[in-house]
């Protein structure tokens, strides 16, 4: 018997500019393929239910929760993760940001919100204070009890702000 | 925490994507839009469909039209796509309004409006916006089309028309004239959270005295509906707050509270009490 529609199948994953060709079963969650058959484990899995927010990556830009795709719907589609964040050694601002507000202790959040408050202020640089919180509110954070995260993100929306305002 | 194996199809056309669910929906096949339900259900193995239908490649299915007065939200449409401008006059200002209480912001940029009018969660506030306004569900199968009003669709705790062998293709609202005032007002123990219990209203004004009002309560049943008994209070009266006290002391009384672990009936009652009165009073 071959060909069943639930056997893996070929799909192309392009994660932060590689292309990744790989057999999966479509019950394959795409973090679980991004970590375990592309190796980019950088970003994390946490509740696996669509609730903690620390498997965010930007599928063509668009921020979503990585356990709640299925790998198959993501074939073809450009993937970036927190791998994919700094330019050579440089890191991006809002990494800059976290390490100098201290806005992670364990870490393991911290793909997650990074990706979150990247996809947001790429879209919209002008958000305010009022309107990252209330974007931040998707993710979980056990450490630090969000107000350093806050504070680096609205850093970083300054910083990314006039990185844009700089460039021609 | 894995979903159990499946077999997967990926239709895309309507006409493909019913001819799957006439073979597969009567063996539990299930049809996948944003996933944001389904997929954790399937991770805690709550459910086990033999079959997905995904629909997201269905390029007809993405379409958010405004056509003589209706609004037409194709099954693709995702609920980020009401936190835009794009959709015109006072429908369009009460889902922007509505848009911003649905979970967080990466659900919202995947969850579409008619997997949650599909999914029928008692707290989900677009089924509560197609109930207020009388919205209709399309639905599609070989049979044929069926559109359903609201008021007739949902039936229960996640339990609606739809057969299984149908496929809900689109959700009409009506455009609201544009002198409608609207509120929404809803209640959740976290930002993002299910609602505990939510309020919808809408009325215009005729010679100072409200006209066609709706108040429409989600959360607080097994399914949203409209309460005609507060609307009878409303209609022909000056708004003010001993009218929308009134209006909302019928709404309290007219419904059947669900009870749960945290919430108790009684509670569930008071909340719409207060929520009905909010969203009158914050009616703009």
């Amino acid at each position: 018997m071959s060909g069943r529609t639930s056997d893996p199948r070929e799909i192309t994953l392009s994660i932060n500019g590689t292309v990744h060709k790989v057999a999966v079963e479509p019950r394959r969650t795409l973090v679980d393929v991004i970590r375990d058959d592309c190796g980019q484990t950088g970003t994390h899995i946490g509740c696996e239910h669509g609730v903690c927010g620390a498997c965010t990556v930007l599928v063509d830009d668009e921020p979503l929760r990585s356990c709640l795709m299925f790998a198959v719907q993501a074939d073809g589609r450009s993937i970036r993760t927190v791998e994919g964040l700094q330019t050579g050694d440089a890191l991006h601002p809002m990494q800059e940001a976290f390490m100098r507000y201290h806005a992670l202790q364990c870490g393991f959040c911290t793909p997650g919100f990074l990706m979150l408050a990247v996809a947001a202020l790429e879209k919209r640089p002008d958000l305010n204070r009022e309107e990252l919180v209330d974007i931040l509110s998707s993710n979980l954070c056990r450490c630090t009890g969000y107000e350093n995260i806050v504070k680096a993100v609205c850093a970083a929306a300054a910083d990314m702000k006039a990185n844009l305002d700089a460039s021609p | 925490m894995k979903p159990a194996s499946f077999s997967y199809h990926a239709p895309t056309s309507v006409d493909e994507a019913v001819a799957l669910l006439a073979e597969f929906g009567p063996q539990d096949g299930r049809v996948l839009a944003g996933g944001q339900s389904l997929v954790p259900t399937m991770a805690f193995r709550m459910a086990r469909p033999p079959h997905l239908i995904d629909i997201n490649g269905i390029a007809e299915l993405a379409a958010l039209t405004v056509s003589a007065g209706v609004i037409t939200i194709g099954a693709c449409v995702r609920h980020a796509a009401f936190d835009s401008d794009i959709l015109p006059g006072r429908t369009g200002d009460l889902l922007r309004k509505v848009v911003q209480n649905i979970a967080h912001y990466p659900i919202r940029t995947r969850g579409t409006f008619c997997g949650s009018v599909a999914n029928a969660d008692p707290a989900s506030e677009w089924c509560c916006v197609t109930a207020a306004l009388d919205g209709i569900v399309v639905l599609r199968s070989q049979r044929g089309v069926r559109r359903v009003p609201a008021a007739e669709f949902y039936q229960g705790v996640m339990a609606t028309a739809v057969e299984e062998d149908e496929l809900v293709v689109a959700a009409e609202l009506p455009m609201l004239a544009d002198d409608t005032r609207t509120g929404f007002v809803e209640f959740s123990r976290r930002k993002g959270d299910f609602a505990i219990a939510m309020a919808l209203v809408t009325y215009r004004l005729e010679n100072g005295a409200m006209i066609e009002p709706s108040v429409a309560i989600g959360g607080a049943e097994s399914h949203p509906r409209r309460l005609r008994e507060a609307e009878d209070v409303l209609r022909g009266q000056k708004p003010g707050g001993a009218v929308f006290a009134a209006a909302a002391e019928a709404a309290a009384a007219a419904i059947d509270p669900m009870a749960d672990f945290n919430n108790t009936a009684a509670y569930r009652r008071g909340l719409v009490r207060t929520l009905t009165q909010r969203a009158l009073e914050s009616a703009e």
